[in-house]
């Protein structure tokens, strides 16, 4: 098991490095810093000295990858790529535009974004799973086949539409729950409410069409028909045996997204004005905060790799026969 | 020398429209002389949801084909001299609804309405009222009362119309058809085949089908009909902010969100096959190079590689504006770059795919005798491997349509989508928000953008998904 997690952590190493390369390469050499401060201050009536000093703020102002003026180590330091990109992996990620200090506010916003993230994820797992093995439980019927209907129209519905109309409906026809906004603590619940619903409703079209393919492909396999013919009610073959053995595609597909539940949803987050992860790249996205949306892609990606790897593992704690070596 | 009444204009991606239209018909041409395959299509033509299903879709594609043909109009000069052509680009749509494009209010009104939706303060006048609008119900004169019975006469003048072409179109099927015809009618009506037979089974199947597509093109022509009836007097969907008209908005809308549902899954394809099938096929230092650069790609979030690549190109395109002639191919080279970024970050789905299927078919003995026969790797590849990988590319296109679609919508919120100038339901919908804080609210923009795409998406969900069951050989067991 240990020598199984240490080999998993050293695959992760070459596919971070990659992330890392293309992340700068796609913010340094597409386009020089040069070009980034000419497109910040205004393409045209903007001057060289103008170009020097923003570069100069954001520390832009070395050599890409080879610092052929420094001394010693500083060739190779001090330069954009090691200052810029091969620091993200300690974990400093340099300063924003606003020179609020990046890896600060990611930690005070990850709260805001869990609160959202987690309680949409487990009731959206768990509504969806109820929901289809209903459907299975009744599959061949006109239940079955009028909730396909639902899933499919559900799934065709744009997910803007969901925030637009609950926000119309809940909150300024209903006048049930505060539009946006966000506060700490247990007055927080006003605020999570809907956007956890709506979170659940968006989402419920698609993976219950999911869960009911996977159950169905599972139905058929000779155990369940075993189950029956010594008389089990469908009832316990349905959440005894099949729900058991369907959990490892299930699994395939829920516990990668766990980690990244941190990164928090950017539709939803700033919609609703929770001041999570979400709104945050959001909002450096529409501020052209090229720092900020760097270290937004690069901790998503250790979070996606992170959830690779506990995938693995909970396959061995859904199904004894799977040995990790 | 003397011009033309206009000057086409052939924009990148229309021509990659066409040429992909082209593609499309040379391979079912293709795939009429295959017997898997036709007998795939032919399942598909016997399920009448997918038959009414891909009617509807027709119709959206008959739309974005007539927004694709641009041209740019001819300014009105002194006769023999040199002709001169407007900058802004209209397209064939365009000129078909020259009428909703050019009747454009001052600001919002709602639909059907007679006056704006805002009072303003009139001249002569020290009250503030609702003025009246230029073109929404000008015909009525100042004779009001008539405004609903009006609308209702034209619903049912709209209505009949429809109904009349269909007849038409019906009765002429009829003659060319004759007895056949009966039957569909008949199964059409909802009276079940009581064949015995497989035959005739299979005979109701299709006929059923044909009759599904046929009250569907009845309800297309209805509706048709009631929409071009209102929209001659009327904004059927109201005004935006600056007064366009937003019926309009929603069938240019069309064409952008087609554009992005198929471009970028054909601009990703070729990428996707040819480093699947070698990762399969090849494998060795190939196979672990392929699956390293895919394996990297997929594990950065797919929204922030698309904002960052998106920003980047932006920095590219307003850093070079001397590329561009005119706004038009401005905004459509930012549509085409997004479809080529959207597609470099979703081709490693396809090709971890590709790649499991071609390991498979490796295996297989008309692989194996083809190798035994001494056949070149690339002649396998492309002879034996490719062909019976073609329902997966297939069933890949036709499932990821619709998630495009509402992808761009989204993608368009976040401020990473297509140029603010090119219409798509994301800038009408992103345009639209701003304005649910009024009070009345401003509704109809909304609802107009997300009618359609609803139509549009639901319409590909249901075609997607006969498609995949006829074609995915694990489904039709």
């Amino acid at each position: 098991m240990l020598a199984y997690t240490i080999r998993r952590l050293l695959y992760a190493i070459p596919i971070l490095i990659g992330v890392n390369l293309i992340t700068f390469g796609l913010f340094f050499v597409v386009n020089t810093p040069d070009d980034m401060a000419r497109m910040q201050l205004g393409v045209k009536r903007v001057t060289p000295d103008a170009i020097e000093k923003w570069k100069a703020e954001r520390g832009y102002d070395k050599p890409l990858m080879w610092n052929s003026a420094a001394a010693g180590s500083g060739v190779v330091t001090d330069t954009i790529f090691f200052s810029k990109s091969v620091r993200m992996f300690v974990g400093d990620f340099g300063r924003a535009d606003d020179g609020r200090d990046i890896a600060r506010e990611i930690r005070t916003r990850m709260g805001p974004s869990l609160a959202i993230a987690v309680p949409t994820f487990v009731l959206g797992l768990f509504v969806a799973i109820s929901f289809s093995l209903l459907l299975v439980f009744f599959r061949a019927t006109a239940l079955d086949f009028s909730g396909v209907v639902l899933c499919v129209a559900m799934m065709s519905i744009s997910g803007l539409f969901y925030i637009i109309g609950g926000q119309w409906l809940v909150s300024k026809i209903w006048h049930l729950v505060p539009i946006s906004g966000y506060s700490g603590g247990l007055d927080a619940a006003k605020f999570l409410i809907l956007p956890v619903i709506i979170g659940v409703i968006g989402g419920i079209g698609a993976s219950t069409r999911w869960y009911r393919t996977i159950f169905l492909e599972e139905i058929n396999r000779d155990y369940v028909r075993t189950a029956r013919a010594k008389g089990l009610p469908e009832r316990v073959v349905l959440f005894r045996h099949v729900l058991r053995n369907a959990l490892i595609p299930i699994l395939t597909g829920v516990v990668v997204v766990i980690p990244t539940l941190f990164m928090g949803s950017l539709l939803t987050e700033s919609f609703f004005g929770i001041p999570g992860l979400g709104s945050y790249t959001i909002d450096a996205i529409n501020a052209q905060d090229f720092a900020v949306v760097r270290s937004m892609v690069f901790i998503g990606s250790v979070l996606y790799i992170v959830g690779l790897l506990l995938t693995d593992f909970s396959y061995t704690l859904a199904d004894p026969r799977v040995r990790l070596q | 020398m003397m011009g033309l009444a206009v000057q086409p204009l052939l924009l990148w991606s229309d021509a990659l429209l066409f040429v992909m239209t082209a593609v499309i018909v040379a391979l079912a041409l293709w795939a009429r002389r295959q017997d898997a395959l036709r007998a795939a299509w032919a399942r598909v033509a016997k399920n009448s949801v997918a038959m009414s299903a891909a009617t509807v879709l027709a119709v959206f594609v008959l739309i974005g084909m007539l927004d694709s043909l641009h041209y740019r109009p001819r300014l009105d000069t002194q006769p023999g001299a040199t002709a001169q052509y407007a900058v802004e680009v209209h397209s064939a749509l365009d000129a078909l609804l020259s009428g909703l494009r050019q009747r454009s209010e001052k600001t919002y009104s709602a639909p059907l309405a007679t006056h704006l939706f805002s009072r303003e303060a009139l001249e002569n006048s020290v009250e503030r009222e609702f003025p009246r609008l230029k073109h929404g119900g000008a015909h009525l004169g100042e004779n009001l009362a008539g405004h609903e019975n009006d609308i209702a006469l034209r619903l049912l003048f709209g209505a009949g119309a429809g109904l009349a072409v269909w007849l038409v179109m019906f009765a002429a099927l009829r003659r060319r058809y004759g007895v056949e015809f009966k039957t569909t009618l008949k199964v059409g009506d909802g009276d079940t085949a009581n064949g015995a037979e497989k035959d005739a089974e299979k005979g109701a199947a299709k006929s059923a089908a044909a009759g599904s597509v046929l009250l569907t093109l009845l309800a297309v022509f209805m509706l048709t009909g009631v929409v071009v009836a209102l929209a001659d007097g009327y904004h059927v969907f109201g005004t935006d902010k600056v007064g366009q008209d937003v019926l309009y908005l929603s069938l240019k809308s069309i064409r952008t969100g087609l554009l992005i549902g198929t471009l970028t899954t054909l601009v990703m394809l070729p990428v996707a096959v040819l480093l699947g099938i070698l990762a399969g096929y090849v494998g060795g230092w190939v196979d672990d190079v392929i699956q390293y650069l895919y394996t990297t790609l997929s594990s950065i979030p797919g929204v922030l590689l698309i904002a960052a690549a998106v920003l980047m190109m932006q920095v590219v395109i307003d850093t070079h504006p001397e590329w561009f002639a005119t706004t038009a191919e401005r905004a459509d080279a930012r549509l085409l770059a997004l479809c080529l970024i959207l597609g470099m970050t979703s081709w490693t789905g396809l090709a971890r795919l590709m790649r499991g299927e071609t390991l498979k078919l490796r295996e297989l003995e008309f692989v194996q005798a083809a190798q035994a026969f001494g056949v070149g790797r690339f002649a396998i590849m492309h002879r034996h491997i490719l062909p019976n990988l073609m329902h997966i590319v297939l069933i890949a296109l036709v499932m990821d349509f619709s998630g495009l679609v509402l992808a761009e919508a989204v993608l368009s919120y976040v401020g990473v989508g297509v140029d603010p100038s090119t219409i798509s339901f994301g800038t009408m919908i992103n345009t639209a928000r701003m304005e649910l804080a009024r009070e009345p609210m401003v509704w109809w923009s909304l609802v107009a953008a997300f009618s359609f795409m609803f139509a549009l998406v639901l319409a590909a969900n249901l075609f997607a998904d006969a498609i995949r069951d006829a074609f995915d050989p694990r489904s039709s067991t």
